[in-house]
């Protein structure tokens, strides 16, 4: 009863199942994704509609797409499927591996000295 | 491989770039109200699995049988232009030392710590852990009614944080107030990474 070496085996048994096994078996399994780092704060935005002889492609597939068409963050994406964002992750890493959405890293932190970032966030500040 | 991959060149539009800040400080001092109050988005919750490599507390004693933890995150938005969105994150639990995953932290942009004065003692772990990181930082006491009104100065003493780091009392759920304690931290984290060598 060798599953997975990754999870307590009391975790299949308790009350924690549920929610543990749940967005697993929507991964198939998968802890990682194929493309992509996904931060929580990446961008994530719908390139085209999935077609209808698309396979290999779960619900939350198309949700994630329908979803993109404005683009959302990786942390947007989570709370509006109401899943971890792990899942979400690696179900992003495939929609990214057939085309299907593109993705914004965020600011890397050896960008944080750029002034005109700064200025233009705060003029946005101001106008709120 | 019958698959033909996209051009990614296709994607019509240039998509912001996200920027991210933090709303730290203990238990109850109003983090999700801050989000709540600046945000153009009803606050969302996201969880996150964070492996436990980098725990160095006492927090989580009780759960050693496993190697992860799930972090619990209230976040809002704030669209600042065509070019930028910002994300401020605030946890609502009780995990008094979210902030120190530094998967967490890595890449924000700034933090807010926000303190009560009734329990002063309670960011202290927050400035302590970004002081160390290097994270630019500015600490807003939120005003609660009824609590004894301190200034400003008394609280850096307590603190012991020095004149330059920006310290403002606020109104956590009021969205004037919030919106200058965000452009405080933003000023202060320009002066702060402005002044870094390039290598950092």
């Amino acid at each position: 009863m060798n599953f997975n070496d990754e999870l307590p085996e009391e975790s299949w048994l308790d009350d924690q199942a549920g929610p543990i096994v749940r967005p697993y078996v929507m991964t198939r399994g998968r802890t990682e994704p194929i493309r992509g780092d996904f931060d929580l704060i990446s961008l994530i935005a719908s390139i085209r509609p999935v077609g209808a002889k698309e396979v290999g492609l779960n619900p939350e597939h198309l949700a994630i797409v329908r979803l993109c068409q404005e683009p959302l963050s990786v942390a947007e994406v989570a709370a509006h499927l109401d899943l971890p964002a792990g899942t979400i992750r690696v179900l992003l890493g495939d929609l990214l591996d057939r085309g299907y959405v593109t993705v914004q890293d965020p600011q890397p932190e050896v960008d944080m000295r750029d002034r005109r970032m700064y200025e233009a966030v705060l003029d946005g500040l101001r106008a709120l | 491989m019958d698959y033909e991959r996209s051009d990614r060149g296709r994607s019509a539009k240039k998509l912001p770039t996200a920027i991210k800040l933090l709303v730290a400080g203990g238990f109850g001092v109003g983090k999700t109200t801050l989000v709540s109050a600046v945000s153009e988005i009803r606050p969302l919750r996201t969880e996150e699995l964070l492996t436990d490599r980098s725990l160095g507390i006492d927090d989580v004693a009780g759960v050693e049988a496993k190697n992860t933890t799930t972090v619990a995150m209230d976040f809002g938005r704030i669209s600042v232009g065509e070019d930028y969105v910002l994300y401020l994150f605030g946890t609502p639990g009780q995990e008094r030392f979210w902030f120190m995953w530094d998967e967490l932290s890595a890449g924000a942009l700034g933090a807010v710590i926000l303190a009560d004065t009734r329990r002063l003692a309670d960011c202290f772990p927050a400035v302590d852990y970004f002081e160390r990181r290097g994270t630019p930082f500015i600490v807003a006491v939120n005003c609660f009614d009824g609590a004894r009104q301190y200034e400003v100065d008394e609280v850096r003493l307590a603190l012991g944080l020095p004149a330059p780091l920006p310290i403002l009392l606020c109104d956590a759920r009021r969205r004037e107030s919030g919106k200058e304690v965000l452009i405080t931290l933003v000023k202060h984290a320009m002066e702060v990474n402005g002044k870094r060598p390039a290598s950092v």
